[in-house]
């Protein structure tokens, strides 16, 4: 289930600095455990996934049982136990993209990848996944990558084009 | 009727309205100044109950009454802003972040003081990720600009605001999902009573307000109730973001007074269908609410004449324009296809009933499809949801009324579909119903721990 030791007393991997902004957002909720989400966000954008250690180093932080942090985890679609690639980019199949050609286009950006929708290229740069409504249908069929980039409308071209760029890492929010 | 002059989107030209300075220069925070040095809090709810403000996030609630819930001798109470947005074709609550974020914590204000809320939490979807980062900026700006914090304008009020991510969940979007979610939970809903205005968040008395809902606000407060009610239809009033894409020219978020109807939206703001060709069908407000005719397209887009169509209501008023091309097969297998993904998996009927409603409709598509698959796919829709009363929340009847429009409204051409569209080699097994053999590009060996994959989806295959 993990590619990280289970054992009790496996050697720490939350680097301080992730601590720290973990326990940045206590002072904001009235119960510790409402930080898991946080926390969950926090260690993702560091690690790129969240390892089971870190979801037990979260539940210490957070004074509540590992289990409680793994219910919550895997409940949401959004945090893997292995790390995803640099950028990871959701194409929408919802219904306003789905009738303009958005299945077909997740399809075409995996066969341009080689891989199937939720997997990551060889060399670790990319993720596809499929998405459900994005909330960016003005720009139908879109695309949104990780980093708050928005695609679309887009064509087979389009996606070949949106590939390449995001092929070149990520961007800061600053830029957006 | 007067020319109808846009308020919530008056600012969306004005890139430079995200800094407070120009907000505050556009007369930005005036109605907050007003509601907070000039009115009581009762004052506030009195106000808005006049003006017969209706949540704009799908159910249409009187935003005044569901205020004047909370129990009169509380001593802390919460304010959650719903800003998942997730309803499929939904992005009006984006815009309203992303150009105007100003507007919104000034809703917040005037809604949080006219409920004595001190503290208030923003649960935006993750994949706002501009629209985040736009509102932390904002929201600091209206601290240090004395907007926020401690004894607003000398009134003795005190509001903080924090931004709260979701993690890709729909049923997060549900009020109780939301207050579970926030609380580090999976967002299963609750059952209801108690309300959340009894006790909600932290088991405290909570007011859970659509981000359009709050925007409305300091426009109430500085023009007034009258001015409110001057627009709209019959219990429909004030202005409202619709939301237009799909099969058109132009996929537009416009502003205009409750009750147009989708012709307009379509001829008027979307630039007509596209390719020259003709309109099938809408979805009236997000996926959830079913399917109208193009013979229902006179009909206003309001929260009570929609439902004379077998509508499920207004929604999100996410319109979205289906071509005469499309088939109303495809259009179910991927309504269908989306609950089977974002059933939460509590409540059995749900869970089960949107993964069998999605076989089905896939196995039919992909010529495997049988008549009497039609009268099964009713049974189905006809008892799941809080309308036949066997689920705890009303994700299920949103992902049965576009099943229950469709039978109502297509079913000749679906039948026909089932007719002549029989693959030969196409087997039903036992059990399996042939799941393997659909279109789908998705790899079928989905678990619960590959991204984009939520647990109901392990459950339901």
């Amino acid at each position: 289930m993990s590619t990280t030791s289970t054992s009790l007393d496996s050697p720490r991997m939350l680097p301080e600095s992730v601590r720290q902004k973990i326990e940045a957002y206590i002072p904001r909720y009235p119960s510790k455990r409402a930080v898991t989400l946080p926390a969950l966000h926090i260690v993702h954008s560091h690690f790129r996934c969240v390892p089971y250690q870190a979801m037990k180093e979260i539940a210490e932080i957070l004074e509540i049982a590992p289990a409680e942090v793994a219910d919550t985890m895997s409940f949401y679609g959004f945090f893997p136990q292995a790390p995803l690639g640099d950028v990871r980019v959701w194409v929408c199949r919802s219904i306003s993209c789905m009738l303009r050609g958005g299945d077909e286009l997740l399809e075409h950006a995996c066969k341009k990848l080689n891989i199937e929708a939720g997997q990551t290229t060889s060399d670790g740069k990319l993720t596809v996944e499929f998405a459900e409504c994005l909330g960016i249908c003005d720009h139908a069929p879109a695309a949104l990558a990780d980093d708050g980039r928005a695609y679309g409308p887009l064509d087979e071209a389009g996606v070949e084009k949106m590939l390449e760029e995001l092929k070149k890492g990520p961007v800061p929010p600053e830029s957006l | 009727m007067a020319a109808f002059e846009p308020v919530l989107s008056r600012n969306w030209n004005n890139p430079d309205i995200l800094s407070v300075k120009t907000y505050e220069s556009k007369g930005g925070y005036a109605a907050s100044r007003k509601a907070l040095t000039t009115m009581s809090p009762d004052n506030v709810v009195d106000l808005v109950k006049a003006s017969e403000l209706r949540g704009r996030g799908g159910a249409g609630f009187p935003t005044g009454l569901k205020w004047s819930f909370l129990p009169k001798d509380r001593k802390e109470t919460f304010m959650c802003i719903n800003g998942d947005e997730s309803e499929p074709a939904t992005f009006n609550n984006r815009y309203l972040v992303e150009k105007d974020p100003h507007q919104f914590i000034e809703g917040i204000l005037i809604g949080c003081y006219a409920t004595k809320a001190n503290t208030a939490y923003v649960y935006l979807r993750f994949e706002y990720i501009k629209a985040i980062h736009i509102l932390e900026q904002a929201i600091a700006e209206a601290r240090a600009a004395g907007h926020l914090g401690k004894n607003i304008y000398g009134s003795g009020f005190d509001l903080e605001i924090w931004c709260h991510r979701g993690a890709g969940a729909y049923i997060c979007g549900e009020e109780t999902g939301l207050i579970e979610s926030l609380e580090g939970k999976r967002g299963w809903p609750r059952i209801k009573p108690p309300f959340p205005a009894i006790e909600g968040a932290f088991r405290k008395p909570t007011v859970v307000n659509n981000i359009e809902t709050l925007a409305c606000v300091p426009h109430i407060v500085e023009r007034g109730a009258d001015w409110f009610k001057s627009m709209g239809t019959p219990k429909s009033y004030g202005p409202k973001l619709y939301t237009i894409s799909g099969q058109v020219n132009k996929q537009v978020c416009v502003e205009l007074p409750l009750g147009v109807t989708t012709n307009q939206l379509l001829e008027d703001h979307a630039g007509g269908v596209w390719k020259g060709r003709k309109a099938k069908a809408a979805v009236p407000g997000g996926i959830s609410m079913g399917i109208l005719k193009k013979e229902e397209f006179d009909i206003p887009l309001d929260f009570e004449e929609i439902r004379k169509t077998g509508c499920l209501g207004l929604g999100t008023a996410a319109v979205t324009i289906m071509d005469d091309q499309t088939r109303i097969i495809d259009y179910l297998y991927n309504t269908t296809r989306f609950f089977a993904h974002e059933s939460c998996g509590q409540c059995t009927p749900c869970r089960e009933g949107t993964g069998w409603l999605y076989k089905t409709v896939k196995r039919i598509r992909s010529g495997g499809g049988r008549i009497e698959d039609l009268d099964l796919m009713s049974h189905l829709a006809n008892n799941m949801g809080i309308t036949p009363g066997t689920t705890i929340c009303g994700l299920a009847d949103g992902a049965a009324w576009p099943i229950k429009n469709a039978l109502a409204k297509y079913r000749d051409e679906l039948e026909d579909f089932i007719k002549h569209n029989q693959n030969p080699d196409y087997k039903i097994t036992a059990g399996q119903d042939a799941i393997s053999k659909g279109q789908s590009p998705l790899p079928t060996n989905t678990s619960m721990f590959v991204p984009g994959i939520g647990l109901a989806k392990s459950l339901s295959n």
